[in-house]
């Protein structure tokens, strides 16, 4: 125990000088000039903008990744000491002095640079010679898409820096599975391999692609693992929880960790607050907070409210109702019911509020002490304004001829009587003597004669309904949807028995105080529904293109060009590196199977350690590019270029895998290796030659002249932007 | 739909033609004559003759339950676990009622049951190779696959699950050191012509017993491309003679290449007040209409080129024109206005009197991958229209405009010049009384040229069939616990009505036995890899159990996973094929839990008692639940369930149920 009295402290440093080396190289051509340009270059015009929302700590919702991502930018900015003061509105736009560049691009170029040692150590833990290691970092080094995408406020670089630190992580750890299990740097490594998959997918949702290949090489390894007849039953037991708390557990923790941060960092409500419920608006600080602070709690007869879609497709709105009647013919020849109109109105108006009424009482206003609602009671909604009750009846609706129409009640003394009772069904109750609460509740509105359900059907009414959105009574409600619920967002008790004071009344903001707030894990889930289900409306942009085109290279990007010379940003990738990373996997998979037909029939070529090494690299360098580049084919949103580079990376690590075994196993003669080596040099020098010509696209530093751009279009759908002069 | 083939009028629909030929072919025999219009449901058959489509279709689904019977036979090698698939078949509510009806699922799930019967078979002749019924039973799977991938394309799943099981079947033999290379070789090749070759092959074969039967121009056409509509007679494309190249003062139609954009139209209608400028609007439709023809001519002079003075000038490629509507006299016009729908493309409209207009009103011409000079041709050649201003590109998005457009498609102009076909238009009509008429019989396309339009006309209307936000749609969810079904017949709700509803009791124990059987699979499964030394009895059950059912466990998985990726919109009756390989798990699963169960008791009576009551009474129960659940099938009328009148009432057991 004491040992360290026994003998001295001893530490023992290993430096690998090409670790080292290779890391300074890597910084040099990540950092290299960083902050220029000093203009907001493609996508930072669109992850600047959250940035400055973390500054401000206002609330924001951005369906295109989680926010873990985001937040490390915004990191950046914090660090900089960034007041999030600037208007992302368009590319090329100088940043103001306040922005500091530099900081916030360091740690996307941290990452990158980083990147580049990783490569050469994922290659050593897979058993490769220090010689293939090297070749990996260095292609790594001098490819210019991502060297482009490093340097800028963007989150390829760090996906991609999460991606090989899961792999690497999970290299280490099965490395050391065979010599001490248990051991702590095998829980360390175990553990990071965890934590790197759930910040690979807090990033951006396409990191699930890389943690699900990490644990389907885990399973395997772990089922070979079950197999192992050597171990005890409870050393296996032992092995297989430790994989999955570290694999299953320690991701989902994180994943929620980021989203508590997240929650915690941006409490002030902001601009996207329209997309979550009221309930999720209540939890922030400012906006629909302000109105409903002090709200009281149950809804009781007498009350005035305003109801909100739950569903808020395609825009959140308000049960609302005016003056104006339906017209009596509509333009295809359907009569109408010439009633009073109800519509739902996406903007707030005192048109918006509706008292809740006791059909067997006249008062309008709340007794003392007040009658709460409850789930199944039977009630009638008055229209504040015009005192029309709220009604259906079997009308065809103006535009949803199936349902029926939903008006406030019009007394024209024929033969049409009111039906104007509606059952509360309260959707998600407690108990079946539930009260109706504020924002809280959520409530289908059930008409007692027919049995239809209020329901906003989505449709925009034409110009006599002033383009708001139709209300309808769905007759044949098949199940439960969210456009058929509503939840009581204001809500006031009512206290004026007259029309006029009403009026005055309804005027007023609401007042009184009870504080509410949602649970994290509520808040969470919400939050998680309405980022997966946000629709991005798939448009078309100049620079998308198909996943078909990227492993040819077949389309560029134009990032940021000088206002004023020729100097531009174009993420461009090395030629040489794509066509032989390509070919390299081409390679690998042809000589994977031949390989695997040869040992089917009992001729084994390689020796079973190298077989078993040359599976593992392809599964992991093969599949990772695999993974990360064919769901794009199932995917509907825009796609650009830069969605290749994560599935790339992986495919440069398997080229000098390829590399490597032409070299060691199909070379059979010691001339042909020579021959060969010289062949690896002069292409490698090549690849430089390629880098260095790009050069002045990557960085942008350098203005070329437009012969000189012609001369660099080397494909024609390269959209190298040109000046006239 | 079968109507049409007795008609011989063409149609469109998104799926394959085989299965709506044979309802066409039964009911021809059948002597119905093709005069009822199928146009809603509830519509009454009065006195047409309809029963022999029905009883087609639900003679084809009747055989799903022998075939599942032979199935489970085949596969676990016991009588009670096949009886017990067989039952839980016969007492299901859902593929009674869906094979009641003149529907496609009754013949595509015989297809997949024939086709996964004959596999089953197939690989027990497996110890025969090349004997007689070893050839029969796999050219017999070959053509079943290409029956089922030819009445839709979910086909495509039994054909994947043919695939793997071939795929392990060949990797086994592979291995097997004592067969020589030539042997193997023969296997392989056995193998493509059987289940490739061939398949492929009766599938073309449908595809030109349609096109042969459908050669009548009917209300599909405009969906298909100009060559296309040259083979259908009664389209004016049909054996018509028009003018070669496109001659100033000609009047054209102008369609899209994308399938189903439609043509170049234009009418008296103003784009509305706030949505770009308010001028005249231009849209693409799908239909032949008047409004459809423009007059190209010269950009700089309004004089008539039909002037019999005046020399005949060709249209070249990069020519400056100016389309005039001919109703209207309105110029093709586009400007810095944004598109109605696509915000980021710029608004085409009709603008101008009696032809005359501005600038805005040129356009160049240009044919795809042509020199400059050339002349035009019409229906080949490729066309692009360049907005001379503002460099857009004539286009269209394919998006439906609302109701003050007709819901006809909308027109841009786009900046972005990449290379679409919604970007790309041919000439379809031409008239110019100047210019000699050649007849266009070289147009007819080839026939692989015609299969593949269909297709390509096929997927984009299957990915068109996209469910709107505010709408109850069906999710994929919803199918396996049997949480909503769909109503056949009956308009009101007290009607006479059938409605398609899984028997609930056969359903959640099919649910619950895909958990079991994973989760009995995993515990065998890690034995096994453990090392553990199974009694030769359990031993003989896990084989079946992991072998059998695993097949099974892949046909469900595969004819069920793949409906969660899809963006069209789906129905509760999608899930029927997987609910057949579902069901067919659960009569093997039930079987081996009831003799493993009787194996681990230790007297032999009572363990035959046990075996027999397990087996009975899960008959027995799945009867009496048909008892109860029959009338959704055969029909009810009354009040909804939830009123006690009803004499379904008691029988909702979940609210979502609306019978």
């Amino acid at each position: 125990m004491l040992g360290f009295l026994k003998h001295p402290v001893v530490v023992t440093a290993d430096i690998n000088l090409n670790v080292v080396a290779l890391t300074a190289l890597g910084l040099l051509s990540r950092l290299w000039q960083l902050s220029y340009p000093r203009a907001v270059v493609f996508d930072e015009v669109y992850y600047g903008q959250y940035i400055s929302f973390y500054m401000k700590r206002i609330f924001f919702l951005d369906g295109s990744g989680p926010p873990f991502g985001h937040m490390l930018l915004a990191l950046g900015g914090y660090l900089g000491g960034f007041d999030g003061n600037f208007l992302w509105n368009r590319i090329g736009a100088e940043y103001s002095s306040n922005v500091p560049v530099w900081s916030l691009r360091l740690l996307p170029a941290l990452t990158g640079a980083l990147s580049v040692p990783m490569a050469y150590q994922i290659l050593s833990e897979l058993g490769f010679s220090h010689c293939a290691a090297m070749g990996a970092a260095l292609l790594m080094l001098i490819e210019n898409a991502l060297i482009t995408q490093s340097r800028l406020m963007l989150l390829e670089s760090v996906l991609i820096f999460f991606n090989l630190l899961a792999v690497l992580s999970y290299l280490k750890f099965s490395n050391s599975q065979k010599q001490r299990p248990f051991s702590p740097s095998w829980w360390f490594w175990l553990t990071l391999t965890g934590v790197a998959c759930s910040c690979a997918v807090g990033v951006k949702y396409v990191g699930v692609f890389t943690y699900l290949l990490v644990l389907a090489v885990a399973g395997v390894h772990a089922w070979h693992l079950i197999g192992d007849r050597s171990l005890s039953n409870v050393s296996v037991l032992c092995h297989l929880l430790a994989r999955a708390a570290a694999l299953l557990v320690v991701p989902a923790a994180m994943y929620l960790l980021f989203f508590y941060v997240h929650l915690s960092l941006v409490y002030r409500s902001g601009p996207h607050d329209q997309i979550m419920s009221s309930a999720f608006q209540a939890s922030l600080e400012g906006g629909l907070a302000r109105i409903t602070q002090g709200q009281p709690l149950e809804v009781a007869y007498g009350s005035q409210v305003t109801l909100k879609n739950v569903f808020g497709k395609p825009v959140p709105c308000w049960l609302h109702s005016h003056q104006s009647t339906y017209p009596m013919i509509y333009e295809n020849g359907r009569g109408s019911s010439h009633q009073q109109q109800v519509t739902c109105y996406p903007f707030k108006d005192v048109n918006n509020w509706w008292i809740v009424k006791d059909p067997g009482r006249h008062q309008l206003v709340v007794s003392n002490p007040p009658r709460p609602v409850r789930h199944g009671d039977v009630v009638q909604l008055v229209h504040g304004m015009t005192t029309r009750f709220l009604n259906t009846h079997d009308v065809a609706a103006p535009l949803s001829p199936h349902s029926q129409e939903v008006s406030c009640y019009v007394d024209y003394n024929i033969s049409m009587p009111s039906q104007n009772l509606w059952r509360l069904d309260i959707v998600n109750r407690d108990s079946d003597a539930g009260v109706w609460k504020t924002i809280l509740s959520e409530v289908r509105l059930v008409h007692v004669n027919t049995s239809a359900v209020l329901k906003l059907s989505g449709a925009h009414l034409p110009d006599w309904g002033f383009r708001q959105l139709e209300v309808v009574g769905e007759k044949l409600s098949r199940g439960y949807h969210e456009s058929t619920v509503w939840n009581v967002e204001e809500h006031r008790y009512g206290k004026s028995q007259e029309q006029k004071e009403r009026e005055v009344e309804l005027h007023l903001p609401t007042q009184m105080d009870v504080h509410r707030n949602l649970s994290f894990l509520a808040r969470f889930l919400e939050l998680q529904w309405r980022m997966l289900t946000a629709k991005s409306d798939g448009s078309e942009h100049k620079y998308s293109s198909s996943p078909l085109d990227w492993v040819t290279l077949d389309t560029s990007i134009a990032y940021w060009l000088h206002p004023r010379t020729s100097a531009q940003i174009h993420l461009l990738g090395n030629v040489v590196i794509w066509a032989s990373a390509s070919l390299a996997t081409v390679v690998y998979t042809l000589l994977f199977f031949w390989y695997l037909l040869r040992r089917r029939r009992k001729i084994c070529d390689l020796p079973e350690d190298s077989w078993l090494r040359w599976v593992l690299a392809g599964a992991l360098c093969a599949g990772g590019w695999a993974v990360n580049y064919v769901p794009f084919f199932l995917m509907e949103k825009t796609l650009f270029l830069y969605h290749y580079l994560p599935a790339l990376t992986f495919q440069i690590l398997l080229l000098p895998v390829v590399l490597q075994h032409i070299s060691d196993h199909l070379c059979r003669t010691q001339l042909l290796r020579s021959l060969f080596s010289a062949l690896l040099v002069a292409w490698y020098s090549c690849a430089c030659h390629v880098f260095n010509t790009l050069r002045p696209l990557t960085y942008g530093d350098k203005s070329l002249s437009p012969s000189e751009l012609k001369a660099l279009r080397w494909k024609d759908s390269w959209d190298i932007l040109i000046r006239k002069y | 739909m079968g109507s049409y083939y007795i008609n011989r009028t063409f149609f469109f629909d998104v799926h394959p033609p085989l299965g709506k030929m044979l309802i066409g072919l039964a009911g021809y025999l059948s002597g119905y004559d093709g005069t009822f219009l199928f146009q809603k449901p509830g519509d009454k058959y009065e006195h047409h003759n309809y029963m022999g489509m029905r009883g087609f279709c639900a003679f084809l689904g009747s055989l799903l339950v022998p075939f599942a019977y032979l199935i489970v036979l085949e596969l676990s090698n016991s009588l009670p676990a096949a009886l017990l698939t067989a039952a839980l078949l016969t007492f299901d509510t859902g593929c009674l009622t869906l094979s009641q009806y003149i529907l496609l699922d009754p013949i595509l799930m015989f297809f997949i049951m024939a086709a996964m019967l004959s596999m089953v078979k197939y690989n027990s002749c497996a110890n025969r190779p090349f004997s007689a019924p070893w050839w029969f039973w796999l050219s017999l799977t070959g053509i079943n696959l290409a029956g089922a991938l030819g009445v839709k394309f979910v086909g495509l799943f039994i054909i994947l699950q043919v695939g793997w099981n071939t795929i392990s079947d060949l990797w086994h033999l592979f291995g097997d050191l004592s067969l020589s290379v030539v042997t193997l070789g023969k296997h392989l090749t056995a193998r493509i012509l059987c289940l490739i070759v061939l398949p492929l092959t009766l599938y073309t074969a449908t595809y030109a017993v349609h096109f042969m039967v459908l050669n009548k121009s009917g209300p599909g056409d405009g969906f298909f491309s100009s060559a296309f509509q040259a083979r259908l007679s009664g389209n004016n494309l049909h054996n018509a003679s028009i003018p070669e190249h496109l001659a100033y003062g000609s009047v054209i139609t102008v369609k899209n290449l994308r399938m189903a954009i439609g043509y170049l139209h234009s009418h008296r209608h103003l784009y509305p007040e706030g949505i770009g400028a308010r001028q005249q609007q231009v849209t693409t439709y799908l239909h032949k209409d008047y409004n459809n023809l423009w007059i190209i001519k010269k950009h700089n002079t309004n004089a008539d080129p039909l002037d019999p003075s005046l020399p005949v000038e060709f249209v070249r490629h990069g020519d400056i024109i100016r389309l005039e509507h001919k109703e209207t006299s309105q110029n093709l016009h586009s400007h810095y206005h944004e598109a109605p729908l696509t915000r980021k493309h710029y608004q085409v409209t009709g603008y101008g009197i009696n032809g005359t207009g501005d600038s805005n009103d040129f356009w160049r011409i240009e044919v795809v991958n042509r020199k400059f000079g050339n002349r035009i041709k019409v229906l080949r050649s490729r066309i692009r229209l360049i907005h001379l201003v503002t460099g857009c590109v004539l286009g269209s998005s394919g998006k439906v405009l609302p109701k003050w457009g007709w819901e006809q498609l909308e027109v841009t102009c786009t900046p972005y010049l990449k290379e679409t076909l919604n970007s790309i238009w041919n000439v379809e009509d031409h008239i110019n009384p100047k210019l000699p008429n050649i007849s266009l019989d070289v147009l007819q396309p080839s026939f692989p040229e015609v299969l593949l339009e269909s297709h390509m006309v096929m997927i984009r209307g299957n990915n068109g069939l996209k469910p709107k936000d505010n709408e109850f749609t069906s999710k994929p969810w919803h199918w396996p616990v049997n949480y909503q079904g769909l109503r056949f017949s009956g308009i009101n709700d007290t009607d006479f009505r059938v409605y398609l509803l899984g028997n609930p009791v056969i359903w959640w124990l099919n649910l619950l036995s895909i958990a079991l059987y994973l989760l009995l699979g995993s515990i065998i499964a890690v034995a096994v890899q453990r090392g553990a030394h199974l009694p030769a009895e359990v031993e003989g059950l896990s084989q079946v159990l992991l072998q059998g059912g695993g097949q099974l466990l892949l046909g469900w998985i595969l004819h069920y996973f793949p409906f969660f990726l899809m963006g069209r919109i789906l129905y509760f009756h999608h899930y029927f094929p997987a609910m057949l390989f579902s069901s067919m798990l659960t009569g093997i699963l039930w079987d081996t839990l009831l003799r493993l169960w009787a194996w681990s008791l230790a007297s032999s009576s009572l363990a035959r008692g046990l075996y027999v009551v397990g087996n009975l009474s899960l008959l027995l129960g799945t009867a009496y639940s048909f008892y109860l659940f029959h009338p959704l099938a055969y029909g009810m009328v009354g009040p909804l369930a939830q009123d006690p009148r009803s004499p379904m009432a008691g029988l909702r057991w979940l609210e979502s149920w609306d019978f």
